[in-house]
Formats: C-alpha cells, sequence, structure tokens
C-alpha cells in the first residue's frame, strides 16, 4: 500500500491536519489511532499569553513527518513568504500551498496558487497545492512542477464529502503526480470514495478533530483509506440498470406455473 | 526606539537584536521563524541582526492547523 510522494516511500495514505482538535491530548490520540505519517501545522505570531504546549512536540514526539501550510493567505506575495518562513522553522522544503480566494467558501484563488507554485518551484520547494477540483488548473500547477495536487471534495470543513466525483475522477486519471483528496471529508466512507476514484492518498482534518471521538473517527478513515485503495485496485462491477443474476438460471426445475420467466420486452438492456 | 512587534509597536533600547525580541517571546527554537519587514531572517543570523527603529518584526510559532 505504500506510495511515492515529493521523491519519498510513504506507507499511510492517510495525510492527518491538526488543526480543530480540542486538546493536544485528543490530536496525540488522533495521530496514534491514524497512523498517519505526514502531518501538517501552521505559522502563527507567538502569543507571550499563552505559553502552552506546541503541537510540534506532539508531531515530533510521535516521529511524524511536519508538513507546514500557508493557511490564511491571500495572496501569492503572501503564500511565497510563509513557505521561506515555515522551511526556517521547520527545516523543511516541503510546503503545503493554500492561496484562498474568499473566506466565505475558502476556495483557492488560482490565479494566485499558480503563481506562488511556480516560484516556489523555482526556489526548491516540495510545492503540495491545495486546489479546486478543476482539472485543468491540476493540470497546469503539475506543469509547473508541483510534487502533488490535492483537489478539494467540497469547502475546508463542510464535511458534505466530494460534491463532483466526475472532476476528482477525471484529475486521477490525467495526473501523473500523486492525487490527494484535501478538504471536505465528514467520514469515512468520503475517504474510500476518494480512493475509490483513484485518488492516491486523502488529506483530513476537521473529520477527525471535530468528531465526537477522535480517535475513533481516526481509525474509522484510516481504515476507509485502506478500503477504498483495495476496492480501486480490485476493480469494481460496472453501475447497470437491471439486474444482473448471480445464479445461473440454466438447471432451473420447473415447479409448476408458466416456465417462461416475465421479461418486459420495452426496455432494452 | 519603535519597532512594531507582531502588529504592536514596542519600545526597545537601542542596539537591540532579532534574537532579543525573539527571547522577549518564547523559549521555543524549532518551530519558531522570523520576518523582518516581510522578509525571512535565517535562524543563524538572530544575533547578529540589529534593529534601529522603524522595522516590523514577525515572531511566528508552530499552532495546530490544515
Amino acid at each position: 500500500m505504500t506510495f511515492e510522494l515529493g521523491g519519498r516511500t510513504w506507507s499511510s495514505r492517510l495525510i492527518m491536519g491538526t488543526g480543530g482538535f480540542r486538546s493536544l491530548g485528543d490530536l496525540e490520540a488522533a495521530l496514534v489511532a491514524s497512523e498517519a505519517e505526514i502531518v501538517t501545522v501552521a505559522l502563527r505570531r507567538v502569543d507571550p499569553s499563552s505559553r502552552g504546549d506546541s503541537p510540534l512536540r506532539v508531531i515530533d514526539d510521535l516521529g511524524r513527518f511536519v508538513l507546514p501550510n500557508t493557511a490564511g493567505c491571500y495572496t501569492a506575495r503572501e503564500a511565497v513568504r510563509t513557505a521561506r518562513l515555515a522551511r526556517e522553522a521547520f527545516d523543511t522544503d516541503w510546503i503545503k500551498l493554500e492561496v484562498i480566494g474568499d473566506d466565505r467558501t475558502l476556495h483557492p484563488d488560482p490565479v494566485e496558487l499558480l503563481s506562488a507554485a511556480e516560484q516556489l518551484v523555482a526556489e526548491g520547494f516540495t510545492v503540495l497545492p491545495y486546489t479546486s477540483d478543476d482539472p485543468i488548473l491540476a493540470r497546469r500547477l503539475e506543469a509547473v512542477g508541483c510534487a502533488a495536487v490535492m483537489p478539494l471534495g467540497s469547502p475546508i470543513g463542510a464535511g458534505r464529502g466530494i460534491d463532483n466525483p466526475h472532476h476528482i475522477r477525471l484529475i486521477a486519471e490525467q495526473s501523473s503526480v500523486p492525487v490527494i483528496l484535501d478538504a471536505g471529508i465528514g467520514t469515512a466512507s468520503d475517504a474510500a470514495e476518494a480512493m475509490e476514484l483513484g485518488c492516491d492518498a486523502v488529506l483530513c482534518a476537521s473529520a477527525i478533530a471535530r468528531a465526537d471521538d477522535p480517535p475513533a473517527m481516526a481509525t474509522a478513515i484510516k481504515l476507509a483509506v485502506e478500503a477504498g485503495w483495495h476496492a480501486r485496485r480490485a476493480g469494481r462491477i460496472p453501475v447497470r440498470l437491471h439486474a444482473e443474476a448471480s445464479t445461473p438460471a440454466s438447471g432451473l426445475a420447473q415447479l409448476g406455473g408458466d416456465p417462461t420467466p416475465v421479461s418486459d420486452t420495452r426496455v432494452r438492456p | 526606539m519603535t519597532v512594531v512587534v507582531n502588529g504592536e509597536p514596542r519600545e526597545l533600547e537601542t542596539g537591540m537584536t532579532i534574537d532579543d525580541v525573539v527571547r522577549s517571546l518564547t523559549d521555543e527554537e524549532r518551530g519558531v521563524a522570523v520576518a523582518l519587514d516581510g522578509e525571512v531572517v535565517p535562524r543563524g543570523a538572530w544575533t547578529t541582526t540589529t534593529l534601529t527603529g522603524g522595522e516590523h518584526v514577525e515572531v511566528l510559532r508552530a499552532v495546530q492547523g490544515g
């Protein structure tokens, strides 16, 4: 079940966000349960009045890989500067690139996103862009050298799952970099669907963090990612309008009544 | 001299460095980054970067997110 991302091999296809957990204890328990190797964090101003523990300590203690994000940036300029700060803070070239266009939908601003991605790739970053579910934008992000594309299923925190599975399938089909479903997961079945549509991995934060029992949901989503991956490889049966008997009709005993099956000839299969 | 630190104007003694400002806010090392007028100050330059007044300094740390 391993996969390649950014020149490294990972054994978990679930990436976990750390936003929204009610406590660091919940975060730690969910991280253990999720078995996620890659874990996101954000950068914010130091607040001297709250010298509390950092999520970094929890992530480091568990030996997980820190993936900083540029959450809260609205322009390419801010996002590029935030990525440079993150590189300094966490000694990593990896960046989850978020450039938001609107605080109601938190949808990416595609123009700023592409510009920031291009600059950061040129500066040697491993860029993982949070993008809309637009196949053309995904192609452009890949073309400028992003290490993955991370389309949203539905808006961040919406928990609606995948609004447009056709677009996710198109992106998965065309991409030669990993496709990571980012945002919108509400529960385990959404994660399974993403994998069945051909995604390589799933990034999940709110669905775990804001669940009544975060570690239990982390377990559920971990298993769903695995289930979806197996189902994708197994190759599902076609979706049909009509039934297709799983028991053979030949050799059926005649036990009275009309031996000819009733067939509706108005509809052809 | 006045330096804006994390959005708040602060009166600092002349000759204070970025490192002094960081230490006044946090004991953490890993996960902390500093921007001086929008540009990153590498950790190795914190003690040698002296403030002269009028600068905007942002001192950032890791928080839950994403």
